[in-house]
């Protein structure tokens, strides 16, 4: 789950980093007020959307009235930043900054551990800093049974500053973004730039804190912190069904039992010169009203001209599936045509299911795939 | 022979009476799978179907049974709990098909394991089977047949696709694992590999991975530097865009890392011969298997001295050829 960064610098803020004080916008009028409250000379205005690149968008502006925040504020809210609509700003005081530095941690899969990256080249994307100067980047692995020790976070800091105070500051708060990091059950969390300020003073200006879906169910106050208005309305229907949805550009809707099977069906869609319209998993135990609401998020996306299932029953009963069809062409009228693969688990009783209202399934994954494909580009069943 | 699960397994199934842990028992004891135990707290001195005693703990199951390996099939938020108290109790291989186990919990797991030498595979995975002598999970017996493929996956329905397509051509399998598909697992596609390479039975290998993460580039070079049998590759997800997750916690690709086009490059140079789609495995695999045919036999020579009659009549032994 992505928060956002208003959110993650209140958890910063809650874990005792300093973090400058900020006010959430959702209207014009309330960045004016936002900066008049602030009481700065000027202040920045930032969109708080699920995508990078915000500034390149153009919504992040550099207000010096209130009626310039309150301006920038009516451009950017409504603004598209990558497909997605923003809905509030943050006001923030502009900070002089001496110097930029970008420190992270993330949950890494080769060691295995939580890494921290440190790099006095802060500001940019750090995607960019290990592209071009790699020898600016700095690691330390973190046994997670121990957490960050301290002699761990005056090393990364010493790599980040030469001044002893600020080297301190800095430890301080990798500690701290540590244990934010842990509790709040992240992949990933960084504060970037992480400045200092012409006085001396270490503070996180931007940060942003991804957080591991596995984590919600026992983490409420997290989950709490979730945006539905800035996610795909779609893509939120299928969480709350407990299915995995992506839409795509394709015409070719995909309905597939797994995560590994369904990026191969789509993989084999394109492979028959076809294109697929989404990826949707329905997950291992599937009952037949998750199938129910596979087949309405599906139908409901007008680029789709056909639609396959490809189901591998293994926990998952072709039986399930098969009655999750019929009840759904019940409910509602899927007026586009049906391509339907199923094997394994009782497989033959869901044949039956099917041909008692007059449907056909196959038990080939590349002939389903097949037809699929070729009655989405307008051809007749084979 | 097989890797990891054989008739010398002996299982303890922690979450005995769980929904998913009885329901699989049954399978896993139908297909002849030496169950000796269950666990499940407070249910200690029962017995599951009348058949496999029930312990509160894990150190009782195997203080009682000799159990050396465990199948874990409790809720997500207690399976980290769940290794933790197998490797205590002195399990070597613990499998964990739990599917949603925080991934910090795992970065705790790791290490804990490593000092300990188990063997974990998963979390959120289908598990083990060696067909014809163990399964230890949730893979469907039915589309195994015995035979000389050693097949590793990090999917679930993916590896029986392609089990399946392999059984319908009558190539049997030596084990097929699957890995998981989490950020953080406990075998790798590395530590398969390595274990079909030292197991005799095994004659061929087909690795399916994934996008996301660098494992499939590691195990090319594994498989490059350090195996002489065969390998064939398939990588699901060269459709999916990038920055999205795609159901895995695994895969999802970040930056230029991870990538479908990277991992089928990786595999390429590595020699691998790699599967366009997952029907392909037949004839790439009987392909190789062929191939490796003199090689087979020169090893054979090369154990037990042939008599000299035969040795004439044997055509000279090719250098074997992984042709691409």
């Amino acid at each position: 789950m992505n928060i956002h960064e208003y959110q993650a610098r209140e958890l910063l803020a809650r874990a005792g980093i300093a973090v400058p004080p900020g006010i959430v916008a959702t209207t014009a009028a309330e960045a004016k007020r936002a900066m008049e409250r602030l009481g700065v000379p000027k202040v920045v205005v930032k969109a708080q959307v699920h995508a990078g690149g915000r500034g390149k968008a153009g919504g992040v502006k550099l207000a010096a009235t209130p009626e310039q925040a309150e301006r920038f504020a009516s451009q950017i809210l409504g603004m598209q930043i990558k497909g997605l609509t923003v809905t509030k700003v943050l006001v923030v005081p502009a900070t002089d900054i001496a110097s930029e530095a970008y420190v992270g941690v993330i949950v890494d899969r080769v060691s295995h551990s939580p890494v921290f990256m440190v790099s006095p080249a802060g500001g940019i994307d750090i995607e960019e800093v290990a592209a071009k100067t790699p020898e600016k980047i700095f690691k330390a692995t973190v046994d997670a049974r121990y957490g960050l020790l301290p002699h761990q976070a005056m090393a990364l800091a010493f790599h980040l500053y030469a001044d002893l105070a600020q080297v301190r500051q800095a430890a301080d708060i990798l500690q701290k973004l540590y244990r934010a990091f842990a509790d709040a059950g992240c992949s990933l969390a960084e504060i970037n730039p992480l400045v200092v300020t012409p006085k001396g003073e270490v503070i996180a200006l931007d940060a942003k804190m991804n957080i591991d879906d596995n984590e919600l169910e026992r983490k409420p106050a997290v989950e709490a912190l979730r945006d539905v208005a800035a996610e795909n309305p779609m893509e939120v229907q299928a969480r709350e069904a407990n299915l995995t949805y992506i839409k795509l550009d394709g015409n070719v809707g995909c309905c597939v039992n797994g995560a590994g099977l369904a990026m191969a069906t789509m993989d084999l869609v394109k492979y028959y010169g076809g294109e697929p319209a989404n990826f949707l998993d329905i997950g291992g135990s599937s009952n037949p009203e998750k199938v129910v609401t596979a087949l309405k998020i599906i139908t409901a996306d007008q680029n789709v001209k056909a639609i396959l299932f490809n189901i591998f029953g293994g926990i998952t009963r072709c039986d399930d599936v098969a009655n999750g069809i019929v009840a759904a062409t019940r409910q509602f009228k899927v007026d586009r045509p049906l391509v339907i693969r199923l094997t394994g688990t009782n497989e033959q009783e869901a044949l039956r299911i099917l041909e008692g209202v007059g449907m056909r399934a196959l038990t080939d994954m590349d002939a389903a795939v097949e037809q699929a494909v070729k009655l989405a580009k307008g051809g007749a069943a084979a | 022979m097989s890797i990891f699960v054989d008739k010398s397994t002996r299982l303890v199934v922690q979450g005995i009476t769980g929904r998913d842990g009885s329901f699989h028992t049954r399978q896993m004891i139908a297909y002849g799978t030496p169950v000796v135990a269950g666990v499940t707290p407070g249910k200690g001195g029962q017995k599951f179907e009348g058949t496999v005693p029930i312990f509160n703990t894990v150190a009782e199951a195997v203080a009682a049974t000799r159990a050396n390996t465990s199948v874990i099939y409790v809720p997500a938020k207690f399976a980290a709990d769940a290794v933790f108290e197998a490797a205590d109790a002195g399990v070597k291989l613990v499998v964990c098909i739990s599917e949603g186990v925080p991934v910090l919990d795992m970065t705790r797991v790791w290490p804990f394991l490593k000092e300990k030498g188990v063997r974990l595979i998963g979390p959120n995975c289908p598990g083990i089977i060696s067909p014809g002598a163990a399964k230890v999970g949730i893979i469907p017996g039915n589309i195994c047949i015995p035979g000389p493929v050693g097949v590793v996956s990090r999917s679930g329905t993916l590896t029986y696709e392609v089990v399946y397509q392999l059984t319908r051509a009558g190539i049997g399998q030596t084990t097929c694992v699957g890995i998981g598909g989490d950020p953080i697992i406990g075998t790798n596609f590395i530590d398969c590999l390595a274990a079909f390479e030292a197991d005799p039975a095994t004659k061929a290998v087909v690795m399916i991975g994934e996008i996301g993460g660098t494992d499939e580039q590691n195990a090319a070079a594994f498989v490059k530097a350090k195996m002489k049998k065969p390998v064939v590759g398939f990588i699901a997800g060269q459709t999916a865009p990038p920055g999205r997750r795609m159901g895995h916690a695994g895969a999802i690709i970040s930056g230029s890392s991870g990538t479908a086009a990277e991992k089928i490059a990786a595999f390429e140079r590595a020699g691998i011969a790699v599967m366009k789609r997952p029907a392909d495995v037949v004839a790439l695999i009987q392909g190789r298997l062929k191939a490796r045919k003199p090689a087979a036999r020169k090893a054979a020579k090369a154990r037990k001295p042939a008599t000299r009659k035969a040795a004439k009549s044997r055509k000279p032994a090719k250098p074997r050829t992984r042709s691409r």
